[in-house]
């Protein structure tokens, strides 16, 4: 009797398997149609009628040039009585109380605030807010007028103190390090002391050296600081004569990248050695990047990554791809959500401010190591207005905290 | 000159940018806004330069054998394509539902993207197995802590102790909130010192 049933990936097996499985699906799915029905009839809309939304109250948004004003309001009591019949509330806005109502947004039903960002300073305006069910929309009373003033100054006087304040003791240090009263010490970061080990071991090994600059154009300041980090390895990278990848994923990144490595090539005196096609662009999409990257990263081997600047979720497919290449990876950024990536898969990392502090760092010059001295010393002000605001709020006074609450 | 005059570009619209953060009124803000349409236009040509920097280096690849040369072919090709699908003028335009533009788009690209990024599942397996070896102190608590978070992120945590959410809602609200705050401060901080370097000319690595 067994010998007559098919061996197994035998067609007529393979066709068997097919039809059992494909008649277990229908039956499932036939079973479970009676329920579904079921319950979509339960999940069915309410066509209850709804009250319309209560309060609604129009100020002219604080510290901006004029054109926006904010609404609030009371949510539909509808909302408390039969939860999910208000699916959402579009804000009405006219240019007199008997005019003509145009939505200038829609918010969701848990929300009860909205700024409209499309006015014209000193213009007034009439507002309503609109509870919208699946069938049918229900208007409160209009409110208004209001008008969008023009201010001059933004007024968060705490922020501007504040930046006042790190600007003026940076300053000073600028000026203590070129009057050299005193002597300028920064502490040795551990990943900029890697980046002669790195390079060393690329060209022991006969291999090139990748950089990356991150996935953000030269607008963001993290570019900024990784070309100015760039300047530095590719003049050691020039010194030692190892060749240097850096691919881009913005055009105007690559533009400034190639300015930059071409006059690290001129400054040690090997601007014959300079590749321009080894400074070159992939693409703007992230994940279209990261295939490109990656390919390099299987095909050339380099030994030295280097990963300084903006990253987002392609931070841990690069790193773990180059520890899979064996190479010695550097990374650096100011992305906090990408720090942990970077610190578990590769060697060494630039945490947050030593991205921006690596370029200073590196060229040991007294006047720019005075800048970080600068910093910290800001850095010792700000930990002072924590304890006392940590202090006031323990006292139950909160005139501090809301001082330097931003607006 | 050659030198002097960037940086007093340099300095102009690093100093400008700072004054327009705490004057938000109309003819500032406009010069701000106009500045940045400007950024926009300059990188529109800049997509061009891209286009046809990629093309460049794929065709010499392909012209001189270089290794792996057949993938620049590939490369061209969908580059190409897409150009003519997208430049072409379809009705009512190629950005619409259903547009062959839009079809390689949904059907090609975004599963190809879809594929890269699922990579980061695997890749956080093997990171998380490194950076969770318990080989000293601190190894040892960020391990403890990682175990407590993950086991308070999923139904299966509260199901062997109820308790596992709460205490992962401490950690990320107060010890991982705290260290977070620390380092953006620091941030902050580097990232000014790094303008006022730029803005004053003392940093200038770029320009040698």
């Amino acid at each position: 009797m067994w010998c007559l049933m098919p061996s197994e990936g035998s067609l007529v097996f393979r066709r068997i398997k097919f039809a059992a499985v494909t008649a277990i699906v229908i039956a499932l799915i036939l079973a479970a149609l009676p329920a579904l029905a079921a319950s979509a009839a339960e999940s069915a809309p309410e066509t209850a009628p709804i009250a319309p939304v209560s309060m609604v109250s129009l100020t002219d948004t604080p510290h901006d040039g004029g054109t926006s004003i904010d609404i609030t309001w009371r949510v539909s009591p509808t909302e408390a009585t039969n939860p999910g019949t208000v699916i959402e509330y579009k804000i009405m806005r006219a240019d007199s109380p008997t005019g003509e109502f145009k939505e200038v947004g829609a918010v969701p039903v848990t929300t009860t605030a909205f700024s409209d960002g499309s006015t014209l300073p000193g213009r007034q305006y009439w507002y309503r807010v609109d509870a919208l069910s699946l069938t049918a929309s229900v208007s409160s009373e209009t409110s208004g007028p209001a008008a969008s003033i023009m201010q001059w100054y933004n007024g968060d006087t705490s922020v501007l103190i504040l930046v006042v304040f790190s600007c003026l003791s940076i300053l000073v240090y600028i000026w203590i390090a070129r009057r050299k009263v005193g002597q300028v010490f920064v502490r040795r970061i551990p990943a900029l002391d890697a980046f002669d080990e790195a390079i060393g071991r690329a060209t022991e090994m006969g291999k090139p050296v990748l950089y990356i600059a991150g996935g953000l154009d030269i607008d963001d300041p993290q570019t900024v600081a990784s070309m100015n980090i760039l300047a530095r390895v590719a003049a050691k990278v020039a010194t030692y004569g190892t060749r240097l990848m850096v691919p881009c994923c913005r055009a105007m990144q690559m533009s400034m990248a190639r300015e930059t490595v071409k006059e690290s090539y001129l400054r040690v005196g090997k601007p014959d050695d300079y590749r321009e096609e080894d400074i070159r662009y992939l693409t703007d999409d992230q994940f279209g990047f990261v295939a490109g990257v990656d390919g390099i990263m299987m095909r050339e081997k380099p030994a030295a990554n280097f990963y300084l600047g903006a990253f987002y979720a392609e931070s841990l497919i690069f790193a773990e791809t180059g520890f899979s290449t064996g190479a010695i990876q550097i990374a650096g950024t100011a992305m906090i959500d990408q720090l942990p990536f970077f610190v578990a898969a590769c060697d060494y990392t630039l945490i947050g401010e030593e991205l921006y502090a690596a370029g200073a760092s590196l060229s040991q010059d007294p006047v720019q190591l005075g800048t970080i001295k600068g910093q910290d010393a800001a850095k010792a002000l700000f930990l002072v207005i924590i304890i006392v605001g940590v202090v006031f709020s323990l006292l139950n006074k909160p005139i501090f905290y809301e001082w330097f609450s931003v607006h | 000159m050659k030198r002097q005059l960037p940086l007093a570009i340099i300095f102009a619209m690093g100093v400008f940018t700072i004054v327009t953060n705490f004057i938000p009124a109309k003819p500032v803000a406009d010069v701000n806004q106009m500045f940045r349409n400007w950024y926009l236009g300059i990188i529109t040509f800049f997509t061009f330069l891209g286009t046809i920097n990629l093309a460049k280096v794929n065709v010499e690849r392909t012209r001189d054998r270089s290794r792996d040369w057949q993938y620049s072919i590939i490369l061209l090709v969908a580059l190409a394509t897409q150009l003519f699908l997208g430049f072409y003028k379809w009705s009512p335009d190629a950005l619409r539902e259903g547009s062959p533009f839009m079809y390689v788009y949904f059907n090609l690209q975004f599963p190809l993207e879809a594929t890269m990024y699922s990579l980061l599942a695997f890749f956080m397996t093997s990171a998380s197995f490194r950076a969770f070896r318990a080989r000293n102190k601190e190894a040892l608590l960020l391990l403890l802590a990682a175990v407590v978070v993950m086991l308070g992120r999923v139904p299966i945590g509260s199901s062997i102790w109820d308790g596992f959410p709460k205490v992962t809602e401490w950690i990320m609200s107060y010890p991982n909130a705290a260290a977070k705050r620390g380092i953006m401060i620091g941030i902050d901080l580097g990232l000014i010192s790094m303008a006022l370097r730029m803005i004053l000319g003392i940093e200038r690595s770029y320009m040698q």
